[in-house]
This record gives C-alpha cells, sequence and structure tokens, in this order.
C-alpha cells in the first residue's frame, strides 16, 4: 500500500491524484502531499527511527517516498545538534542550542529538501530535474543531478556570489544566469514548467521538496531526548520551509514521539533590506504580504515575493512566535559573534537567524531557562566576501618572520 | 488589443487557449473583458472586495503589478498580461 495517496489544497480542501502539480486548479492554494496516517500509525516508533540509517532517511516513513524506491542520498541530515553554552551566557540563554545544518554535503539545508525531490523524481520517470533558485539550492540540486545521473538546469541571479556561482558550476548542470532577482527568476521558471518535461524541485515537485525540511525539527526533537524545544528560530525566505516545521511538530506529536503535545512557538528572521513578512506581521493586515525589491546581502532568503508569507505570519501568532528583521550592519556582526562563541561559520543568512535571537534575547524576550533552537541553515564560506570589507578583523598584525619583528608588534 | 498569458490551471475556463486580447484601458477593464469571454476568471482572480487574490500574481510586460500601479494600471495596445500562481520557489 502507498503511504502517499493524493494531494490536496491547503486552502479550499480540494484534492488530487498524486501527480508533478503545485497548485490548485480551484483556487490556486498550495498543494501538500497527504498520507495514509491510520497505516502510518501502526509503523512509526521511535525504535524504527533509531534503527534506521544515520542520515534523514532514518524518517524516511513521515518522508514522501515510498519503501520500493532507491533514494539518492549522500548522507544529509543528522547535522549537530549543539548546545551553544558561550552564545547563550553573551545572550542570557541556559538552554540555546544551534542545529548546523551547515555540515550537510553541500552545507545547506537544501540537501534536505533535494534529496525527497530528486528521489521521487526520478523514481516518476523525469529525466531532468530543474529549479529557480538563490544558490544553495542550485548547489543541491546540481550534486545530487550528478549523483543520480539526471540531466539538469539550474536558473539563478545573474549577480550571485562567486563561490557560490563556483560550487554550482563545478557539478557542470546547465547553468541559466538570469538577467534579474530570484523573483524574476522564479516567475520565468513558474511560466517554463508548461513547456518542458522537467522536474522543478520547487515549483511543480514542491508538494514532495518541501515535506524534507522536517526531518530539520524531527532531528531536533531526537537530539533533544524526543523533546521538542520551546521556540525556534528559522530563517525566512519563502517561508516553504517554515510551514513544514510546524506539521514536523505536530507529526512528532500525532505519531506519538514526542513526550507532551506542546507545539514549539515558531520564530521567523528575516534581513530588513528584504523583510515583506516581517513587514505584514507588523502592519494592521498580516494576511496582506505585499511584495518588495530586495536588497540585502543575505541573498540566499532574498525573497521579494514570499509564497508562504501568509502562512508564516499565521504559525507564528498561532503558536506565540514572532516575526522579527534585523539590519545589514546586524547580520554581519551575528556572525562574527556565532563564530567568536561556538566556533561556526555561517553564511548571511545564518547571520539573519543569529542576529534576530540576539536582537530578540537582549529585548527581553525570555526568562532564561526556556529551550531555544536556532537552525543555523547554510555555511559561512558561501557568502564569506562579505567578511572582507571595512568591518575587518582588529586582532590581525603583519610582521617580518623575526623574533624581534613579533615581540615589537605582538603584545602577549 | 492588450493580451493576457493564461496559466495551466486556467486554460480549461478559456477553453484552452494559452493567449487572450481583450479590448481595455486599465487592468480591471482588462480582467472585465477576460471574464466577459470566458467567465469566471474574475472570480478566480479578484477577491470579494475587487482586490488581486493572494494566491495569483499578474505581470504587466513582466512588471509585478503589486510593486507598480496595481490593478488601476494603464493598459495599452499591444501589452502583455500574465496570470502566474504565486505558490512557487524558495
Amino acid at each position: 500500500m502507498p503511504k502517499v495517496i493524493g494531494l490536496r489544497c491547503r486552502e479550499c480542501g480540494a484534492e488530487y491524484e498524486l501527480q508533478a502539480t503545485h497548485v490548485c486548479e480551484m483556487c490556486f492554494g498550495p498543494l501538500d502531499a497527504v498520507y495514509d496516517q491510520a497505516a502510518l500509525k501502526k509503523v512509526v516508533s521511535r525504535q524504527r527511527i533509531e534503527q534506521g540509517p544515520t542520515s534523514m532517511w532514518r524518517y524516511r516513513d513521515l518522508l514522501p517516498v515510498e519503501d520500493s524506491v532507491a533514494v539518492v542520498t549522500l548522507g544529509e541530515g543528522l547535522t549537530p545538534l549543539v548546545k551553544a553554552d558561550r552564545l547563550g551566557a553573551e545572550l542570557g540563554l541556559r538552554n540555546l542550542y544551534l542545529k548546523n545544518d551547515s555540515m550537510n554535503p553541500t552545507n545547506s539545508f537544501k540537501d534536505r529538501v533535494v534529496s525527497v525531490a530528486i528521489s521521487w523524481a526520478r523514481a516518476h520517470g523525469f529525466e531532468t530535474i530543474a529549479c529557480a533558485s538563490t544558490g544553495n539550492l542550485a548547489n543541491a540540486v546540481a550534486a545530487y543531478a550528478a549523483r543520480a545521473g539526471l540531466e539538469c538546469f539550474v536558473f539563478i541571479p545573474v549577480d550571485l556570489e562567486p563561490a557560490k556561482v563556483a560550487s554550482i558550476s563545478v557539478f557542470d548542470p546547465n547553468l541559466v544566469t538570469v538577467r534579474g532577482n530570484y523573483d524574476d527568476v522564479n516567475r520565468l521558471c513558474s511560466q517554463l514548467i508548461e513547456s518542458t518535461p522537467w522536474a522543478f524541485c520547487n515549483i511543480n515537485i514542491r508538494p514532495f521538496y518541501a515535506e524534507g525540511s522536517k526531518t530539520l525539527t524531527f532531528e531536533t526533537a531526537e537530539q533533544l531526548g524526543w523533546k521538542l524545544p520551546d521556540e525556534i528560530i528559522i530563517p525566512i525566505a519563502s517561508g516553504c520551509q517554515f510551514v513544514r516545521h510546524r506539521q514536523a511538530a505536530r507529526e512528532l506529536i500525532e505519531y506519538g514521539l514526542v513526550r507532551g503535545d506542546r507545539v514549539p512557538a515558531f520564530t521567523g528572521a528575516q534581513a530588513l533590506g528584504c523583510a515583506p513578512v516581517y513587514n505584514a506581521f507588523h502592519s494592521d493586515t498580516p494576511d496582506r504580504v505585499l511584495p518588495v525589491k530586495p536588497d540585502t546581502i543575505a541573498r540566499s532568503i532574498a525573497i521579494g515575493n514570499p509564497s508562504d508569507g501568509v502562512y508564516v505570519n499565521r504559525i507564528a501568532r498561532e503558536t506565540g512566535g514572532v516575526v522579527e528583521a534585523v539590519t545589514e550592519e546586524e547580520i554581519v556582526n551575528a556572525m562574527r559573534l556565532l563564530a567568536r562563541t561556538e566556533g561556526i561559520f555561517t553564511e548571511t543568512a545564518g547571520g539573519v537567524t543569529i542576529g534576530v535571537l540576539a536582537k530578540l534575547a537582549r529585548a527581553g524576550r525570555w526568562q532564561g531557562d526556556e529551550v531555544v533552537v536556532a537552525y543555523v541553515t547554510g555555511h559561512g564560506l558561501k557568502t564569506a566576501d562579505v567578511l572582507t570589507s571595512a568591518n575587518g578583523h582588529a586582532r590581525r598584525v603583519e610582521i617580518e618572520p623575526t623574533m624581534k619583528s613579533f615581540r615589537e608588534k605582538v603584545s602577549l | 488589443m492588450a493580451q493576457f498569458r493564461i496559466p495551466g490551471p486556467l486554460r480549461r475556463l478559456a477553453d484552452g487557449h494559452v493567449t487572450v486580447d481583450v479590448e481595455a484601458t486599465d487592468l480591471v477593464g482588462a480582467i472585465v473583458a477576460l471574464d466577459a469571454q470566458y467567465p469566471g476568471f474574475k472570480d478566480r482572480l479578484l477577491d470579494e472586495n475587487g482586490d488581486l487574490r493572494q494566491f495569483v500574481n499578474i505581470y504587466l510586460n513582466d512588471e509585478d503589478i503589486r510593486l507598480g500601479s496595481g490593478l488601476g494600471a494603464k493598459v495599452g495596445e499591444k501589452d502583455e498580461i500574465s496570470i502566474v500562481p504565486a505558490v512557487a520557489g524558495g
């Protein structure tokens, strides 16, 4: 018996057969994968998960890939959950944890969603994988397509960071650089799905792709000893993963995998240079997310027209979370703070997450004993260029290769 | 005549046509004209207050109308109006 039995519109509830499509024909709402929950309840257990592979595929029962399918994997997931005592001490948090998803095979959380998407697409006969990307997704898609031996087309804005372009190109995909921003790329790809037989990870096979995000929250709960934290801080781009994390928490409770039945507070982080969800959250009409033109160094989350923005605001409010935003300077400062206190080098998007964590902590959001988890979703080498500018490293000295010069220039 | 580009999910409403020509001076007028030719489009695109529905993006010559003049945008000869589902990306 298949465990995924169809697709359902999140807005109007219309149901569809299992297929590569993402939009409801009735109301244009997003489609989500529907599982045979009664059958899964008989199967899913902590023991079964703990005996599974040491990757995110230990949660395979809760992912939309049938048991008979050979998955396309590079060992993604099961990344470290680090107790951050030194950062916590600076912020007055005694139970702060960092889920370091920059430890994935292509150094961002996108490996989770792409492993699911490409496994699904290959099993359903697709020969070409594609995506619209701000960089990290294209990186993952190119790598996993190479691993699977599938044809690959990735579409990115023409002016992405050089490190990201290099780490995409090395896998030799068809790389289409579009003269426009991510929202322009996304619109083009939304129109291209009608004239190509390709699986666009984040468009026509988005209902399956998105499900991979859940594993981040599954792992967090397992690594906390099968407990959900009090609050989770998540960077917001389209809001796609944010929505899946609340779903993951619900599934952990529904299937009896965690103690208690309290869903964590879900808090979103944006850069002020691209903050359409934050703007709406703090307006009188949080259900109307108005698009913006992005202007931020946090390129990997620079989506001006976020498709799931409305859901982010609803979930944040319903769970007691907030949506907060930080300046460009705060982003870089947070990257340095995280590196200096915990030895973790994150990209600008991680700087947004840690920046928001710091901002909320300093504003007195927490008493100090709450279990707070921040999702660090990408590696710092992807955006190292932002650290080479004026905001340099004060403790650096240049000396002659002599003892005399060392003694003169370095104070011990 | 301005020209609508109809996305896959709405083509059944337009008897399968990929493009539909309309006579109009602004975007609301264009949607009304489209609805007159193929009834049902207005309800799919606009909510009860006459605002653009949440999950619909409309591009006037490749510019997101929410970033410009909105539904009041002027529409001229040979303008292209693309209807694109908003749920994508990320």
